[in-house]
């Protein structure tokens, strides 16, 4: 593995999030550097999609700074794509799997441009890359939870970014799409992208991940898998007495 | 001056069943009856292309809430200015209609409470108000109150020429603003986060398409009504959304259906006289949406049972079938004859599954024995071949 300590993908300084002034995440620096593939793990309503989302300026913090290559997200978006948690959208929504791709390429045609022949072939590239192309016109209803998972995956392909951020790729997917999804998500960090995401499943997190984030409120800890990946931190970030099988 | 002419086009309009071929010839030589044909068919269709956006933001109430809240504004219009103008009263509507939807806004983005709380709340506040000031303005000595109320059901006979060209207009604008910001709107309704991190004021969006929507509103009071303008805003886009899977062609539909609603509610009110002609727009709507509910090919009740029996049907005839295959698959001959009685154990199994099978060429019966073809072998053996694979899939 090359040495991903040169450069800052993403600089997370003394992020707070509150709602209703019940603070959700609590004075948060995080240094993501290039090229890893990092998971957040923590409990429920630890604060993990909230740490995305207030990152990606969904949800406007109370407190704090973001990063993106040293610059404010704001000028950085075409850098950044985005997977939300599937249940966040309404699959019964009158369009097709192709057409919810080409979204993926609506922030680089900005305002009022129509996606063109070139954004449709990005589009089909993408569903090909997920195993999808078969797909491309059935009504988005009518795929199953693994399939949507792959559409939305295809869309944040189609953004052709630096940093992938993911909420819970692997909620309610089946077996071969949880190992299509990782075999991307490897491919991308292989070319050098950096990829973020929200997970759920310890026992996999030495076998897919190179980076891993503790959080529950506050940072736990953040860094290599091989050197925190331990009982020590899981105990301190889930609050019981974690025993995890390490297979490593 | 304004007042003088409307009652005379009500008085116009009370036709004495009239059958279509003369009432459609009407509509071409009769002013009045074509300035509300008009007039309701052009609010239809706006009605419809917003109200899919209302229907898929599911703020299917935001409408009624809307409507009901421009009640006051036209009561406090009145009690300002002291006219009885419809653009007038209708510009006070339009103030309180705005901040009717702003307010849901704010409460559901700064709340814990949820959006049908906070439109319930407005929807019952400001309707409540607005009844108070109507009845405050009923009791005042001088006033010539009668005829604020009819902004309660509507009447379509007030419809005036300049009022279906500002509704031209309007719809005209609306329709270009649809058109620009299309990619953006679906966008926002689908995934309004995603829209959010791809750089897109969703904020302004938002209140673009909220403003349109209090606008159709606040255009159909004087035609429909504050109780039942939401129901033209969301018949015709429920009833669109099933015959379709594409957002463009719901739109579309939608804008038909509210047009086609218009037109015929105004034909069948004016024919039958003193038929209230907003009540049957509704009508004619709520007619759209039961027969799509019904007879829609992909999503409608119908096909879906007649789909459910058919797939029943199948489903018993494959599991006697399977059930013969496992004993035809024991002997050396594939179409050695067995008893029924055999079949006696199997729980589906029915005289008209044995005549079915029969009548496919997959079984043959003789008396109380029955024997597999090499068809029905075949086919079975497939269907059993194919079982076994799903389930190790």
């Amino acid at each position: 593995m090359k040495n991903p300590n040169q450069k800052l993908a993403v600089a997370v300084d003394d992020l707070t999030v509150a709602y209703n002034y019940k603070p959700v995440l609590w004075d948060i620096d995080l240094a993501i550097p290039e090229g890893v593939l990092m998971a957040i793990v923590g409990p429920n309503g630890a604060g993990k999609s909230t740490l995305i989302k207030a990152i990606l300026g969904i949800l406007d913090p109370i407190a704090g700074s973001v990063q993106i290559y040293g610059k404010p997200y704001d000028k950085q978006r075409k850098l950044v794509a985005y997977v939300p948690q599937k249940g966040s959208v309404d699959w019964d929504f009158p369009t097709t799997a192709v057409d919810v791709v080409t979204m993926g390429t609506y922030g680089s045609l900005g305002w009022i441009k129509r996606p063109g022949r070139k954004e449709k072939k990005a589009a089909l590239e993408a569903l090909e890359k997920v195993g999808m192309l078969a797909f491309k016109d059935r009504q988005i209803s009518q795929l199953s939870g693994g399939q949507q998972q792959r559409v939305f995956l295809a869309r944040a392909l189609v953004q052709d970014a630096s940093i992938y951020f993911m909420d819970e790729p692997f909620q309610g997917v089946d077996a071969t799409t949880e190992i299509a999804i990782i075999n991307i998500l490897k491919e991308l960090r292989k070319k050098g992208k950096t990829v973020i995401v929200v997970h759920h499943d310890l026992q996999t997190v030495p076998e897919y991940f190179d980076w891993v984030t503790f959080l529950n409120v506050k940072k736990i800890a953040t860094g290599p898998v091989k050197d925190i990946f331990n009982d020590d931190n899981l105990t301190k970030t889930y609050g019981i007495n974690y025993k995890v099988s390490v297979q490593k | 001056m304004c007042g003088y002419f409307r009652e005379i086009t009500s008085i116009n309009l009370k036709f004495k069943h009239i059958d279509i071929l003369k009432y459609i010839e009407l509509v071409f030589t009769d002013y009045t009856l074509r300035t509300i044909t008009l007039g309701t068919a052009i609010l239809g269709a706006i009605c419809g292309m917003l109200g899919s956006f209302a229907v898929l933001k599911k703020q299917s109430l935001l409408g009624d809430a809307i409507s009901h809240a421009a009640l006051p504004g036209i009561a406090i219009a009145f009690l300002i200015t002291g006219t009885k103008d419809s653009n007038v009263l209708l510009i006070g509507a339009l103030v309180s209609g705005l901040i009717g939807a702003f307010w849901i806004r704010g409460i559901t983005r700064n709340t814990h409470l949820k959006s049908d709380t906070a439109l319930g709340l407005i929807l019952s506040t400001f309707f409540g108000f607005g009844m108070l000031l109507l009845t405050y303005i009923q009791k005042l000595p001088d006033a010539n109150q009668s005829g604020l109320d009819k902004f309660l059901f509507g009447q379509a006979a007030t419809l005036l020429v300049s009022d279906v060209w500002f509704m031209a207009i309007i719809t005209f604008v609306c329709i270009i603003v649809l058109l620009l910001f299309w990619k953006e709107f679906k966008l926002l309704l689908f995934d309004p986060d995603f829209t959010k991190t791809l750089g897109f004021n969703t904020k302004f969006l938002d209140i673009l398409i909220t403003s349109f929507i209090v606008l159709a509103i606040v255009m159909g009071l004087q035609t429909v009504g504050v109780v039942l303008m939401s129901a033209l805003l969301l018949a015709p886009a429920a009833a669109a959304r099933q015959w379709t899977n594409s957002l463009r062609v719901m739109v579309m539909l939608a804008a038909m259906f509210g047009s086609l609603s218009g037109v015929l509610g105004t034909a069948i009110s004016s024919s039958q006289a003193n038929l209230s002609t907003g009540p049957v727009i509704v009508l004619i709507a709520g007619v759209f949406v039961l027969i799509s509910f019904i007879f829609s090919p992909s999503r409608g009740l119908l096909f879906k049972q007649l789909r459910l029996i058919q797939n029943r049907k199948d489903l018993e005839l494959h599991k006697t079938l399977t059930f013969m295959y496992d004993i035809a698959k024991n002997h050396h001959n594939k179409s050695h004859p067995h008893t029924i009685k055999i079949l006696n154990n199997f729980q589906g199994f029915t005289k008209k599954t044995l005549q079915q099978l029969e009548h496919k060429n997959y079984i043959t019966v003789e008396g109380q024995q029955w024997a597999m073809t090499e068809k029905g072998y075949e086919f079975a053996e497939n269907m059993y071949n194919q079982q076994m694979v799903e389930t190790h899939e």
